[in-house]
């Protein structure tokens, strides 16, 4: 029997990384290293108002006294960060439509199967495409105008609308809060904006796929998005990059903010370069993520689907501060070769009858690890709070581990929480069952990892969905391709 | 070529213990063989080894399935060639549904037969024809495969997807045990409905009972690892008054021929 799973792991450890590919696009780029000059050299490159320099140097003053974390379950060499590049941008830039797009920029996005095209755009997909730092093109905006919300790059919004970003940006997560949140305020290039006002319901997905594109340059995305009152919006994050030998670092922060009565569904598929099979290369990949319930009967969802990078370590979180405010964490995170991932979420529990849901699906091959961390605290005031916690493991082959760290801290007696956590492998009889069905065994696999992470993927919007199946399929197939 | 399948004295040892001790079988195309024997005898593993699960040893003998070297088959080619195992024990896939797991069976298989694929709405529509053929609910498609199903309705489940991928030969490994009369009447009926000159069918029971229903061509009696004794369906109503110990004594020196 362990010769069949070895075999079966050749197989899908055989699989190299689809979407590995360079593109050759004229850019322009800061010189390596990181210092206060840096930093003005990023401010002045965006034409950035002033209080954005006082803002940017203040977090990277404070970023330059912190340590880097190491309580992760993951190891790696050291980062020096005075080898990265920390601004990039292509030479052409904010176009009016998609014909004026690169032609080249416009191939990569065919290539990946990005929803550039008509089609894509029918089926109500406004595009934010950010390729390395800078915005290249976004879609939809008029229809998006006429009902108030805005969707634009964050160095738009601080241009344009600079009273929103002032009072929200580093609200949920202060450049005080890590080590890479600290790094990101200094010197994030860019990123997506949303705002939805109060009562509007977004009428479609809302989408950024964000790229790596150059040797050494870290990507620091920032994104925030606000829903006023009573209003709904669903935002889809989906990553591919090109392979590259040289580990890059990616520390984006995400900041979510629901008002009364407003919902935010946050999803991701997140497919950065793994690394190869014997863990060369990859993409480091730190982010900070954090959503705050800041008003009564809020909700903030969470949905991520992880298949890619060398290293993972990212906590999507909710803050739930209004009263009857909702946080759910729905999570697939697939490991395979030398690719280790340390992910989870933490719900903090400040208001009353504050419900929070967490379904956590790891899934590990080759010889990658996988952990579960995750944080349900309940204060003091939080009375009646529930919690609802569910990690699974899924193990394919010997060679690989999973993880699980789940710590509660509850302050209030009339709180509620539940932990369930299973740690399963993909049995030979569940394979032969299959292939007594005509089904191959690498299919199978996918089927089995497919059926296991459902209830997750249910929570995708329809047409990601589908394409994040495929994606777990691609991570864990074999000598196809 | 009339046999569908060509047994010759198979050896078979799971973890170094000789399990079958050479096993001659021959089945005609659109006959039905029983295969009884007391427990542990040796027949799911027979049924196992036909279908190319792993873990077993072939110490001896050959496989002919429709001319070719089965053992050599890799199980889903199997498969995919027209062979069937109904599971003695069908195995739960947690949130993989009943119908993308059936599609996706139908359509390899179809592919194999140099068939179109059918889309999910072809599908549905022969797969709910077949189900009523067994009494299943239709929303039993949006199930995870067997999960959570009761045991009677997982050996129906097993006859459904026999209905739904019409192999040429089919393994009924022990589908009657477990179920209520009237659900082995379904079952019963619904592989009645499947019998043709083309297919054929090796059932493996305990109980006289069913053969009352799938009335077979061929009894064998499979002990200790070996046929000892074949002959038409009365053979299964005497083992029903008598049980196996008579056998004993033949099962060490004689070894009757099949009398197809
Ligand atoms: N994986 C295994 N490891 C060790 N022994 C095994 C294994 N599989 C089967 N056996 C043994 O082989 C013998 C035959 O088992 P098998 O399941 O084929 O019997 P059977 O005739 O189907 O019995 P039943 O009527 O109870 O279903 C039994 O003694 C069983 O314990
Ligand atoms: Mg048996």
């Amino acid at each position: 029997m362990a010769t069949q799973q070895d075999e079966l792991l050749q197989q899908v450890t055989a699989s190299e990384y689809k979407y590995g590919f360079v593109a050759d696009i004229e850019e322009e780029l800061a010189p390596v290293g990181l210092n206060e000059e840096i930093i003005h050299y990023i401010w002045e490159r965006k034409g950035e108002p002033e209080w954005m320099l006082e803002w940017r140097l203040r977090a990277f003053r404070h970023w330059k006294t912190m340590q880097e974390p190491r309580w992760a379950k993951v190891t790696y060499p050291p980062i020096d960060y005075q080898a990265i590049r920390y601004y990039a941008a292509p030479k052409k830039r904010q176009v009016q439509s998609l014909d004026e797009v690169d032609p080249e920029i416009r191939r990569i996005f065919e290539k990946l199967g990005i929803p550039l095209e008509e089609q894509k755009l029918l089926a109500g997909v406004a595009v934010d495409a950010v390729l390395d730092s800078a915005s290249v093109a976004t879609t939809f905006k008029e229809k998006l105008a006429e009902l108030g919300i805005i969707f634009c790059s964050m160095s738009e919004a601080i241009q344009q609308h600079p009273d929103l970003v002032q009072r929200y940006l580093g609200s949920v997560v202060p450049y005080t809060d890590n080590f890479f949140a600290a790094l990101n305020s200094a010197v994030f290039s860019d990123g997506s904006f949303v705002y939805v006002p109060p009562g509007v319901r977004c009428p479609m997905e809302l989408s950024t796929y964000f790229r790596i594109n150059a040797a050494r340059t870290g990507q620091f995305e920032r994104t925030l998005i606000i829903a006023d009152e009573g209003s709904y919006v669903s935002y889809l994050e989906g990553c591919t990059a090109p392979i590259r030998d040289e580990n890059q670092l990616h520390a984006a922060v995400v900041e979510l903010i629901a008002l009364d009565g407003a919902e935010i569904k946050y999803s991701t598929v997140q497919n950065w370069y793994p690394g190869d099979r014997e863990g060369r290369g990859g993409i480091y990949n730190f982010v900070t993520k954090r959503g705050i319930c800041l008003g009564k009967e809020s909700k903030i969802s969470w949905t991520q689907v992880e298949t890619g990078s060398a290293i993972t370590w990212k906590y999507p979180s909710v803050i739930l501060k209004g009263d009857g405010s909702v946080g759910e964490f729905y999570s697939v995170a697939v490991t395979n070769n030398y690719q280790q991932a340390d992910t989870g979420t933490k719900m903090i529990h400040i208001g009353r009858h504050t419900r929070s849901r967490i379904v956590s699906k790891g899934i590990a091959a080759g010889r990658s690890n996988n952990t579960y961390r995750g944080l349900v605290r309940v204060l003091r005031g939080a009375d009646y709070a529930r919690n609802y916690t569910q990690c699974d493991s899924l193990l394919i082959g010997h060679t690989c581990g999973a993880h699980t760290f789940p710590y509660i801290e509850v302050l209030n007696p009339t709180a509620i929480t539940e932990h369930e956590a299973t740690t399963s492998k993909i049995g030979d009889d569940m394979l032969f069952y299959c292939r007594q069905r005509g089904i191959s065994e690498e299919d199978a696999v996918a089927l089995i990892v497919n059926g296991y992470c459902r209830e997750v993927l249910l929570h995708l919007p329809m047409e990601f969905a589908v394409e994040a199946q495929k994606l777990l399929a691609i991570s864990l197939e074999g000598s196809v391709g | 070529m009339d046999n569908i399948l060509i047994i010759r004295n198979l050896r078979v040892a799971v973890e170094g213990k000789e399990i079958l001790h050479g096993v001659d079988l021959e089945v005609r195309r659109g006959e039905v063989h029983a295969i009884m024997g007391p427990n542990g005898s040796g027949k799911s593993t027979l049924a196992a080894v036909l279908a190319g699960r792993e873990g077993y040893d072939i110490l001896e003998g050959e496989v002919l399935y429709n001319g070719m070297n089965l053992l050599e088959m890799e199980p889903e080619e199997r498969a995919r060639a027209g062979l069937f195992l109904a599971f003695q024990y069908p195995v739960e896939i947690p949130g993989v549904t009943m119908a993308t797991f059936l599609r996706t069976a139908l359509n390899e298989i179809r592919k194999a037969r140099g068939q179109e694929p059918l889309d999910p709405i072809a599908f549905l529509k022969i797969a709910r024809e077949r189900m009523s053929w067994v009494g299943i609910d239709p929303e039993f498609l949006q199930r995870g495969v067997n999960e959570s199903f009761s045991g009677g309705e997982k050996k129906r489940n097993e006859i459904f997807q026999l209905l739904l991928l019409e192999p040429q030969l089919a393994i009924l490994d022990e589908t009657d045990s477990g179920l209520d009369i009237d659900a082995l009447k379904v079952v019963a009926s619904g592989v009645n409905r499947m019998r043709s000159p083309e297919r054929s069918f090796v059932v493996i029971t305990h109980y006289q009972r069913l053969l009352n229903y799938i009335v077979p061509d061929v009894v064998h009696v499979l002990y200790d690892g070996r046929i000892v004794r074949s002959g038409g369906k009365e053979l299964a109503l005497q083992l029903e008054e008598r049980g196996y110990d008579w056998l004993r004594a033949e099962g060490e020196e004689l070894v009757l021929p099949s009398i197809s």
